[in-house]
């Protein structure tokens, strides 16, 4: 099982980086793309762990490490890894 | 007095503030390791700049979870000094020690230059000792652009503890001056009891007048007693 956590800048909070993907985009002739806003993707992989008890140690990675709750927002889905 | 200046993995800054503050401010002065936890031969920490943990994740997001943070949290929480340059700054908002954040530069880009503070409160434990209101040192980051909700910088102007703003040589706090986009141009705070601060620029670097300035100086004077 696996978590997918997006982690996001609030808003109000300037994103430079979306900024400057956006003038990129806009060099390379794309229109209509109002704004750009860059985050972050971070994948967590568990095991042994039932779904409700990875969903909540995802929950708590986000709180304490993975987002800044002063300029950040985080979500997460939990998916089941593909067998390869 | 005695001053432990803390090195974790990435950091960079460390040998200048040991230097300055053995030779130059003439103090008892020792590493500390990132995995050390007693502090208690200490009157006051430094968290030199750098880019601890590579910066990976945040600025600052992975060192704070170091074994000497938590008692460099405690170790405020007693009431000594702690101060952090750059990094350190970074470090002290991600524990918390420090309201706001510091996030990516407005230009996007790396700023390394010279620029002027205005020493907005000299009644403080950073700042007592100096002596102009405008003090010049280099600032070396890209991620420097603080931040912190509407209340949280109320307060801190309120509360007199925004302690540096960056300005024009006369002193001038303008949009112009600000090299990162900071809120208000600030570049250093306080926390409310008036023992832990951080701020950006770089002071330890600007303590002999061979370094084209030696304002940075007046700080860590102001810090001994």
């Amino acid at each position: 099982m696996k978590a997918k956590v997006y982690i996001t800048l609030k808003n109000g909070i300037l994103d430079p980086q979306g900024k400057t993907i956006q003038h990129g985009l806009e060099m390379l002739g794309f229109t209509g793309i109002r704004e750009v806003r860059a985050g972050k993707f971070i994948e967590l992989f568990f095991d042994g762990l039932s779904h409700e008890q990875a969903r909540q140690a995802a929950e708590n990675a986000c709180q304490k490490l993975l987002a800044n709750p002063v300029i950040e927002n985080y979500e997460f889905i939990m998916v089941e890894e593909e067998k390869g | 007095m005695r001053f432990g200046v803390v090195v974790f993995p990435g950091s960079n800054c460390e040998h200048d503030c040991y230097y300055m503050l053995k030779y130059v401010v003439h103090q008892q002065v020792r590493f500390v390791w990132h995995k050390e936890r007693d502090l208690a031969e200490f009157d006051a920490i430094i968290l030199p700049g750098g880019f601890s943990y590579g910066d990976y994740l945040r600025t600052g997001a992975i060192a704070r979870f170091s074994p000497v943070m938590e008692e460099v949290v405690k170790f405020a929480q007693r009431g000594s000094l702690v101060m952090g340059i750059c990094n350190g700054f970074q470090i002290l908002c991600e524990a918390g020690l420090l309201p706001g954040a510091l996030v990516r530069n407005a230009g996007v880009r790396f700023v390394a230059k010279s620029i002027y503070l205005k020493v907005e409160n000299t009644q403080t434990r950073f700042t007592q000792k100096c002596a102009d209101r405008v003090l010049q040192m280099p600032l070396a980051h890209g991620d420097g652009n603080y931040y912190a909700d509407a209340a949280t910088l109320q307060q801190l102007h309120d509360q007199r503890r925004v302690l540096f703003r960056y300005c024009t040589v006369a002193g001038e706090v303008t949009p112009e001056a600000n090299p990162n986009g900071a809120l208000d141009n600030i570049a250093g705070i306080m926390n409310e009891t008036g023992n832990v601060m951080g701020l950006m620029p770089h002071p330890e670097r600007a303590c002999e007048s061979l370094l084209a300035s030696a304002d940075g100086l007046q700080i860590f004077q102001s810090l001994v007693v």
